[in-house]
């Protein structure tokens, strides 16, 4: 028994088949290169994440040039701070060697954002000191070398 | 981006409490309050358009055509609020092209194309087919090609091929049942499914998000007949209003039963979110939530509805209650919408505070653009009626 | 005899159904339960490093430099709306209330706003991208634009993302935010620049007391490990499942 199919689902199935096999064209030539390749991503991507250019430089970088700075921070209470903690992101000094690319904290507001008394901050982990009335007027380095704190100055 | 962060440093002063920093600014505005919104209407337009097809129930049978162009006109419309919040518009069509099938957000572009070709305008097309073919035979000039092309080349309109129309068409509105739901549902399910946000991440989501989707639907139709009939100095069919006003009150309840069920869930449990979340409706979700979206656009409606299902006053001030009710519940369920969008993200992430949200009036994001989405629709759909009229179509033989 | 031999098979049949249902039973009570805290790695992949981080809060002295750090090592905009990075202060006071701070994202330091002699409790917790094994955020994106690389960091790619910010809502620490100027998502990359180069991500490059601690969880004998090992440790919202890599340690039950 041959079944008459009605000239409606012709055309439709017809009209179906080009659309969706137009949007699967269409859909190849638009799925980026590198895509599904490591999973669900555009694998380029994980490049692209480290192509990016370094502004610190890292505790070793320091060490070339500033031998004996590091070993003066070594005796000290200072021994485990990286030199950017307190200098600031050192590759532009290290790609130039020139000092106005390196920052060189002063100021007793910079060192209380460490030293400042706060009932938070743990008292085994650093040295606090009420930085409004601890020896007013002074500049921390009157008294102390950053990199030999206990070395007092004065 | 100067004024943006302006704008920033200004709302900082209207943070109560405690929020994570990134938190400030909220992600998703009045756009993503429309779109769910848009989308609730063509499922429920859709829903009340298959109660006549699919369900016989003929007392419809006026609002049929009207409820279906309806759909199709907010239909065309959905796609566009979502696109324009994007931080990165351009970039849209990648959902279709690597959609993720993790997420719930990638089925928007298959579910949208599925729902309006294979759906929606299949069951326009079939329903239509044989007004294509007349009107192609009587117009002259350029209209005559557009219907015929309209036609796709199928110019039989014998009483077999008539016959074939109604039960593809009728198989078409199966399908686009839970095709509607999917539609919409998906969205509740985007909401539901955020396990890290406390006031979306409920089972009930989806469900919620499909029955208020079905109250604003029928009470749009309700509107839209109204409002058509009036310009068009056409007699309204009581009986029809009379139905739909029906299915709009037992619409109501169950909708109004499950928000109140998520809503004593919540409060019974009370568990870690419980706090911030109770501030958050006593506080700064207090208009929009228990005065908009409950008091206004469901309890009123609620008792006027039911009182009429039991003394049925005269013709014209039942006319007049349908007509408030309808608005009513269209501004309710527009503000449950803003409830759960705007809601969510107005407490943090650490329960411990809140942000503010600043509705511009100008910018993409602003209360002039939401008009505009949701004004242009009725545009489309005065020119879908006066393109393809029901009242003007090809006499069906019933 | 017919009726003994079916007696014999019925009875064969009980004994080895439940031999067989015990054993099944025993042989699925007895399997280890995954590791609640050291996620385990996707089954197949155990090439190369697999990174976490361990931050101490009992060695957090607040000073910001972390978030800081961020800030100048990812060119991220200086202003306080954007944060890849952040320290919170938290503060429980003598009449049981919890006072929570982070001005500025802790960029510049804290100062106590809280009196002495009504402070019961204080500490500071830095937060950051915990870095999840199974991470929400990734299963949301819909199309493919936030990915976990075969590191184990979470990444955004940049030429993808479409700025739906789906990612933003689902990440239950707040870590994520949309870029102004990029206008795609950005967030903590672990200084994947610099992990690549073997050098350490700037934020625990510049602790001072070591709070933070940066390490490969594959590696038996990294610091991690060790301090995995040694200590109590916690993740944030372990109910949420996120298979979070941001081991904290001393974290009081004020945070959320």
């Amino acid at each position: 028994m041959k079944i008459k199919i009605p000239p409606q689902i012709n055309r439709l199935v017809l009209l179906f088949i080009l659309v969706t096999g137009l949007f699967l064209i269409v859909r190849q030539f638009l799925i980026p290169d590198t895509f599904g390749d490591l999973g669900h991503y555009r694998a380029a991507s994980l490049e692209d994440n480290s192509d990016i250019p370094l502004n610190f430089a890292g505790g070793a970088a320091c060490f070339d040039c500033h031998e004996d700075i590091f070993d003066l921070k070594e005796q000290d209470l200072h021994s485990g701070l990286s030199c950017e903690t307190c200098h600031g992101p050192g590759q532009a000094h290290v790609n130039s060697m020139e000092a106005s690319d390196i920052f060189i904290p002063t100021g007793r507001e910079y060192c209380g954002r460490c030293h400042d008394k706060n009932a938070a901050r743990p008292t085994d982990y650093v040295m606090q000191v009420d930085v409004s009335t601890h020896n007013e007027g002074l500049d921390c380095n009157e008294c102390h070398n950053a990199h030999q704190p206990w070395e007092l100055l004065r | 981006m100067e004024q943006h962060i302006q704008h920033l440093y200004e709302m900082l002063s209207q943070v109560e409490g405690f929020i994570y920093p990134n938190e400030l600014e909220l992600q998703w505005g009045i756009l993503i309050v429309i779109y769910p919104y848009i989308t609730g209407l063509v499922a429920g337009a859709f829903i009340l358009a298959s109660l006549e097809r699919v369900f016989n129930v003929k007392v419809l049978k006026p609002t049929y055509e009207l409820a279906l162009l309806t759909a199709l006109a907010f239909l065309l419309v959905a796609a566009l609020p979502l696109v324009s919040h994007l931080a990165r518009p351009g970039r849209a069509f990648r959902i279709m092209i690597t959609p993720n099938t993790h997420s719930a957000m990638a089925i928007f572009g298959f579910v949208y194309s599925w729902y309006l070709m294979a759906v929606l305008l299949l069951e326009i097309w079939f329903d239509y087919r044989k007004s294509f073919v007349v009107w192609s035979r009587e117009r002259k000039g350029i209209m005559k090609w557009v219907y015929k092309i309209l036609t796709l080349g199928v110019m039989d309109i014998s009483p077999k091929a008539i016959e074939w129309d109604r039960k593809i068409g009728y198989f078409i509105t199966v399908i686009g049942i839970p095709s509607a739901f999917l539609l919409h549902g998906y969205v509740g399910f985007i909401f539901g499914s955020i396990k890290a946000n406390p006031w979306w991440s409920t089972v009930l989501m989806p469900i919620i998000f499909l029955f208020s989707a079905m109250v604003s639907g029928i009470a749009l139709v309700l509107v839209i007949y109204m409002a058509v009939s009036y310009i068009r100095r056409q007699a309204i069919d009581m009986k029809a209003l009379d139905a739909i006003a029906r299915y709009l009150f037992f619409m109501l309840i169950l909708d109004f039963t499950l928000e109140s069920l998520d809503q004593i869930h919540r409060f019974y449990e009370a568990e870690e979110s419980f706090e911030i979340l109770s501030l958050l409706v006593s506080g700064r979700l207090y208009l929009t939530l228990i005065v908009f979206q409950v008091i206004l656009g469901t309890l009123i409606p609620l008792v006027a509805l039911g009182t009429l299902q039991l003394y049925k006053p005269r013709e014209k001030i039942r006319k007049a209650l349908y007509l408030s009710v309808s608005v009513l519940v269209l501004i309710g369920i527009f503000f449950m919408r803003w409830n759960v969008v705007i809601g969510g993200q107005l407490f943090s992430k650490s329960f411990r505070g809140f942000t503010s949200f600043k509705l511009g009036l100008v910018g993409s994001e602003g209360v002039l653009m939401g008009i505009v989405w949701i004004v242009l629709p009725f545009i489309i759909l005065a020119f879908l009626l006066w393109f393809l009229p029901p009242w003007k179509k090809a006499e069906d033989d019933i | 005899m017919g009726t003994t031999k079916i007696k014999t098979n019925r009875r064969e049949f009980l004994r080895s159904t439940a031999t067989a249902a015990g054993g099944l039973f025993t042989f699925f009570w007895l399997q280890p339960t995954k590791a609640f805290i050291l996620v385990s790695r996707e089954e197949g992949v155990t090439e190369g490093p697999w990174y976490g981080i361990g931050i101490d809060i009992e060695k957090c002295i607040g000073c910001g430099k972390c978030a800081a750090a961020c800030k100048d090592e990812n060119d991220v905009p200086k202003d306080p709306f954007f944060f890849r990075n952040w320290v919170e202060q938290y503060t429980v006071k003598k009449d049981g209330s919890v006072v929570i701070e982070s001005p500025n994202g802790g960029m510049d330091g804290f100062t106590q706003s809280v009196p002495d002699d009504q402070v019961f409790k204080s500490f500071f917790v830095p937060k950051m991208c915990n870095h999840c094994q199974t991470s929400p955020c990734v299963q949301v994106c819909p199309i493919g634009a936030t990915y976990d690389s075969p590191e184990g960091v979470v990444l955004v790619d940049e030429e993808s993302c479409m700025g739906c910010r789906y990612c933003v809502q689902a990440c239950p620490y707040g870590c994520r935010y949309i870029h102004p100027k990029k206008n795609v998502v950005d967030k903590c990359t672990l200084c994947y620049h610099r992990i690549k180069k073997d050098l350490i991500p700037a934020c625990f490059e510049v602790c001072p007391t070591g709070a933070r601690i940066f390490g490969d969880l594959n590696d038996k004998n990294s610091e991690l490990i060790r301090f995995l090992g040694e200590k109590n440790v916690q993740v944030l919202k372990a109910h949420l499942n996120t298979g979070s890599k941001l081991y904290y340690h001393s974290l009081s039950m004020e945070v959320l």
